[in-house]
């Protein structure tokens, strides 16, 4: 289902029939991948079960895929798919509750038949509207439960609003397959048996739940934005899917500014990606970025967004970041970036996040203002900490700082050090490359 | 649908606490048993006798094998329990956690299976 994305729809003149109906096929699958989340949603609502939605919605599928390319595609093409899976669900439901005809099953089947006979009236009655509302926030509240492990709430909600298949967020996460199956089993079934509701939470819980959607999307696309390792194809699909949940969430949740920030500081970073990585596929620092090929569209995008969530509201750690990754993205050369504002914005990050990211930023930040001996100084608070004795960015800052103080030894040292804890191929020749440069000058 | 909320917390600390501590405590308790018997939730529930009155039964090989003791040494052991009816797990977390000892024990929250 990746490659749908990237192809491009048929033009509509002069085409031969049989290219027409490979067009349409792929127009087809676009759908199918736009529309999935918002159909498993709003089935899920209707029917009260992943399981039979998830069976139901392929269902849909298959018909459409039968009958659309002869027939056309239907003016509201989800709301069709959406009435056909359910009419499918409904028969699934009957047919197992002549089983056990349990009143409750036999309950829930009345109910979502009479939703239905109500859709398919109001269908009738505005045309091509959408008869089912927006379902997905109530999605994400259940994908995003804190009574489901963290894992298992990223897979899910990639899985169910995004629409990803099992063994795509496999090779994303670097997961076997049959791993990234099960913890989607066993999330669904907690989700059954364990009763976790399908609904916004109340006014009173909401922020924080809100705070763990949005970690939720965080992770997933640092998970795609971050590593360098594992296929890019499938890490660059993680990135556009957490935007594409920043959008939403920031849309059905207007109130939450934090939500509008996480969807800036996504599409800031974001704007970087052509410039980040070599050709080779190593990272390319900041600083040394070819700043013309960071994507204005979506940094004009961040920045508005950053205005508009500060404007509105005390800033979190979302808007806290997002508001240094704006002041990045504003400076046209790296020479020209406000060193100094990043450093007090980090300051006050640390305030409310004080993780060893979090204290190297700053410390590099202040390195930036007041010059390498300031930032060393704070770096080597931190380097007294256990807890981050294994982590390979603190060597290398440190050796960064070192090789501007232009003590070559001591700043090989260090890179050496970095190499040797250094988690992915990318970052090792990159240090490597750095230890060899600081040996050629000592 | 049912669950079982089971209290987990350190005996030791409970222990140390006053007398007055402790009678405060069961007041406490009495109240929150009287607002969830008042809402509805209420199934059953009730304290138990401190982890040295406990007996673990095995059997094997048809023999029955009886020891002294929980069957497993822990920081925190089971001194209680509620059974209630929720509408969903978020209404179960909400008794939960209104349950005195959730403030330094924790609470563990279980489906029960619903008969067939």
């Amino acid at each position: 289902m990746l490659a749908c994305r990237s192809t491009i729809d048929a033009g509509a003149e002069d085409v031969h029939p049989a290219n027409l109906l490979a067009g349409r096929r792929m127009d087809i699958e676009r759908i199918f991948r736009e529309e999935s989340g918002r159909i498993l949603a709003t089935l899920i609502g209707l029917l009260g079960s992943f399981d039979l939605a998830e069976e139901a919605m392929q269902e849909a599928f298959a018909a459409a895929l039968e009958q659309w390319p002869e027939r056309g595609i239907p003016a509201n093409p989800r709301a069709w798919l959406i009435s056909t899976a359910q009419h499918k669900g409904i028969d699934s439901l009957r047919r197992s509750a002549s089983f056990d005809s349990k009143r409750e099953e036999l309950q829930r089947i009345a109910e979502a038949e009479q939703q239905l006979a109500d859709a398919d009236e109001s269908m009738r009655r505005i045309g091509s509207e959408d008869p089912f509302g927006d379902e997905r926030l109530r999605l994400i509240f259940t994908c995003c439960h804190p009574a489901l492990a963290l894992e298992a709430q990223v897979a899910l909600t990639l899985r169910t609003l995004c629409g990803l298949s099992t063994d795509d967020i496999a090779r994303g996460f670097l997961v076997p397959l049959p791993t990234m199956a099960q913890r989607l089993v066993r999330a669904k079934q907690k989700i059954r048996d364990a009763h976790i509701p399908y609904q916004v939470p109340p006014e009173q819980e909401l922020a924080e739940r809100v705070d763990a959607v949005l970690l939720v999307v965080y992770l997933v696309f640092n998970e795609g934005y971050s590593a360098t390792s594992g296929e890019t194809a499938i890490r660059h699909e993680l990135c556009s899917e957490a935007i594409r949940l920043g959008r939403i969430l920031s849309a059905l949740l207007p109130r939450q500014t934090e939500a509008r920030a996480l969807l800036a500081l996504m599409l800031l970073h974001d704007s970087r990606r052509k410039a980040r990585v070599s050709d080779g596929g190593e990272p390319i620092l900041l600083e040394d970025q070819n700043r013309k090929l960071w994507n204005q569209e979506q940094i004009r995008e961040g920045l508005e967004l950053v205005e508009s969530a500060l404007r509105n509201g005390p800033a979190g750690p979302y808007g806290l970041q997002a508001a240094i990754a704006a002041l990045h993205a504003r400076a046209e050369v790296a020479a020209e970036t406000d060193w100094r504002q990043i450093a007090a914005l980090y300051q006050l990050l640390l305030r409310i996040q004080r993780t060893p990211v979090v204290e190297l930023n700053h410390a590099a930040a202040v390195a930036m203002a007041e010059g390498p001996a300031a930032g060393l100084k704070l770096l080597e608070v931190l380097d007294s900490r256990a807890e981050l004795r294994d982590y390979y960015l603190l060597p290398a800052a440190r050796a960064d700082l070192l090789r501007r103080l232009e003590r070559w030894a001591e700043a090989a040292d260090s890179y050496r050090r970095a190499v040797t804890l250094a988690g992915n191929d990318a970052a090792r020749s990159f240090l490597s490359r750095r230890v060899a440069e600081m040996e050629s000058k000592g | 649908m049912q669950y079982l909320l089971l209290i987990y917390d350190n005996e030791a600390s409970w222990n140390k606490l006053t007398e007055a501590d402790q009678a405060a405590m069961y007041k406490e308790y009495g109240e929150f048993t009287e607002s969830i018997v008042k809402s509805g939730h209420h199934k059953a529930g009730h304290q138990l006798q401190p982890i040295a009155t406990a007996t673990t039964v095995r059997v094997r090989d048809k023999k029955r094998v009886v020891t002294d003791g929980p069957f497993a040494e822990t920081k925190e052991q089971l001194g209680g329990f509620y059974m209630i009816e929720a509408k969903d797990l978020d209404d179960a977390i909400a008794v939960a956690a209104r349950i005195p000892s959730a403030r330094f024990g924790s609470i563990e929250v279980r489906p029960i299976v619903a008969r067939m």
